[in-house]
């Protein structure tokens, strides 16, 4: 139950109104990106705010096209959602008029073949999976950031999609939360065998959850490097990885490269300024 | 007695702090009984003023006669059937505008705001619509229609649509983008994204246009049944004073208060019933 993903040579373009000039013109969001993500792989993807991350996902789940370039699953061109794919965005997207376990049989309506009450079963059953049974019938607005985050996962994995894509999924929550919802994400990663792509812009997060991880550059976002992960991770979860020393060995890499770009966009600001002023 | 600033900002538990301890947090100086006293309290002022004032000479007891006079007048009225026959006509021509309007506003709004040109095209023009007091289109009516019953209750559909059709179109207009990219990722049609997450998120909104409208359509026809009705609060109202039966004709203009709360209310609960889901 997992697919492989391919982008080669995507770019994408969007029109902007300069902040200033109010001048129409192209921003290009990606340009010439390269990626490649194997079956039952968790890749996660980090980069500075603005980079194009999330776009990259977008394309993939086939919301946007992308102007140039050709992104594959399975060897088939992507043309639109699908239901071998599945997203789960940093606004908690439940329903608010729907109760959590509806919420999850909303996704099991949209796929339709089963009865109501197959639905109600799927639903409990992945309500279960990511700990929230006894909450079945609250509504969103009675539920805590981490609990409507982990609904919404529920709802993802619910319709057993090949590909689950993340999009900052943990970003708004706290973060005792959030690490208690990477390792419940792992535990699920191992049961279901899914391929995942993981969106954030926290180090740590990308180091501690990704097999690897693909860094990123701004402006116009490309892949920098994929740094390969190999982290003895316990699974019990007694130890702390994070403290290790190979995690903060990957971290400080990450940190590098990110750092390095930051310096170097910080050298061109400077220099354009410059030959303004000369 | 605790000003505004002190009530909202009291001292209270955190969301989590109630989480932890499975429990709301509650005022004590905020209980429903003591709430619903003091409104209680409001109501009963206002009688005693209105009963004293003409009796203490303060105000002409012939054009404002104490209560007690305007409610044994009430009585009698309600007692021997006049009232209702009144009540019944007004009701009924209020009822349909109001239930047509609705019928037609909601499919309309729901498929004007659905597409981009219509819904830029049309706007300003609803607005224009919603800005000509319906009352001032009273001649036109009656030119058109006559003075029957058609032109009341198109009156008072004219007055409804407007409120009802204008508030679905933003409803549906400004839904969550959010929530209909989740629903574009599950490969929803737009009849089933319309269904199961445009229109639900739509209902707070539309109702906002359905209460307004309830309070026009009494407000309306009131007015309309001033001129050329023989049945009618409003032509009640209007009769009573050419003939000076001042008592009556405050039985009258009490009967419409008390409809148009009851129009009102009964629309919260409708609308409580349809929300429950929003936090309070």
């Amino acid at each position: 139950m997992s697919s492989r993903i391919e982008l080669s040579h995507v770019g994408q373009t969007f029109w902007v109104r300069g902040d200033d000039d109010k001048q129409l013109r192209e921003f290009v969001a990606l340009d010439d990106l390269n990626l490649d993500v194997a079956a039952g792989e968790f890749l996660t993807v980090v980069g500075p705010s603005g980079c194009g991350k999330s776009t990259i996902l977008d394309l993939v789940a086939g919301l946007a096209k992308p102007s140039g370039g050709r992104l594959t699953i399975d060897g088939k061109p992507i043309t639109g959602p699908g239901l071998d794919r599945s997203v789960v965005f940093q606004q908690y997207t439940l329903l608010p008029w729907r109760t959590a376990a509806a919420n999850v049989e909303f996704a099991l309506e949209a796929k339709g073949g089963m009865t109501k009450k197959q639905r109600a079963e799927q639903a409990r059953d992945y309500l279960d999976l990511v700990g929230l049974s006894e909450f079945a019938n609250r509504y969103p607005h009675e539920l805590s950031g981490g609990m409507k985050q982990r609904v919404a996962i529920a709802r993802s994995l619910s319709y057993e999609p090949e590909v689950l894509l993340m999009d900052e999924p943990f970003g708004a929550l706290d973060a005792q939360t959030r690490e208690r919802l990477q390792e419940e994400l792992i535990g699920i990663w191992r049961r279901t065998g899914t391929t995942v792509i993981f969106i954030t812009h926290d180090i740590d997060e990308a180091v501690f959850l990704g097999q690897r991880v693909a860094v990123m550059s701004a402006r116009p976002g490309r892949i920098k490097e994929v740094i390969a992960i190999d982290l003895d991770r316990d699974p019990s979860g007694d130890t702390d990885v994070r403290a290790s020393r190979d995690f903060a060995t990957c971290r400080h890499h990450i940190w590098s490269l990110l750092r390095q770009q930051h310096h170097s966009t910080d050298d061109t600001e400077a220099l354009t300024q410059e030959l303004t002023h000369v | 007695m605790s000003s505004l600033i002190a009530e909202k900002t009291e001292a209270r538990p955190n969301p989590r702090q109630e989480e932890v301890a499975k429990a709301r947090g509650v005022s004590l100086k905020m209980r429903r009984a003591v709430k619903l006293l003091r409104g209680l309290a409001g109501l009963v002022t206002l009688a005693l003023i209105w009963e004293l004032a003409p009796r203490l000479g303060l105000v002409d007891s012939y054009f404002i006669p104490p209560l007690h006079i305007v409610v044994q007048e009430w009585w009698s009225m309600a007692v021997d059937g006049e009232l209702w026959k009144h009540i019944r006509a007004s009701l009924v021509r209020s009822g349909i505008g109001f239930g047509l309007a609705i019928c037609l506003a909601i499919p309309l709004g729901a498929a004007i705001a659905w597409y981009r040109p219509v819904r830029e095209f049309i706007t300003p023009v609803l607005e224009t619509f919603r800005n000509t007091a319906a009352l001032a289109l009273l001649p036109v009516f009656m030119l058109l229609l006559g003075i029957g019953e058609t032109s009341k209750i198109a009156i008072v559909l004219y007055a409804c649509f407007f409120p009802i059709l204008l508030s679905t179109i933003t409803g549906v207009a400004t839904v969550d983008p959010q929530l209909l990219r989740s629903a574009k990722v599950l490969g929803l049609s737009p009849i089933a994204t319309f269904r199961k997450v445009v229109f639900p998120a739509a209902i707070p909104t539309i109702f906002t246009g359905v209460r307004i409208s309830g309070a026009a359509a009494i407000l309306v026809l009131i007015a309309a049944e001033m001129i050329g009705a023989t049945a009618g609060l409003g032509f009640l109202i209007n009769y009573t004073q050419y003939n000076f039966l001042i008592p009556k004709m405050y039985a009258a203009i009490i009967t419409t208060s008390i409809l148009g709360l009851a129009v009102n209310y009964g629309l919260v609960a409708l609308e409580r019933r349809f929300s429950r889901w929003r936090p309070v």
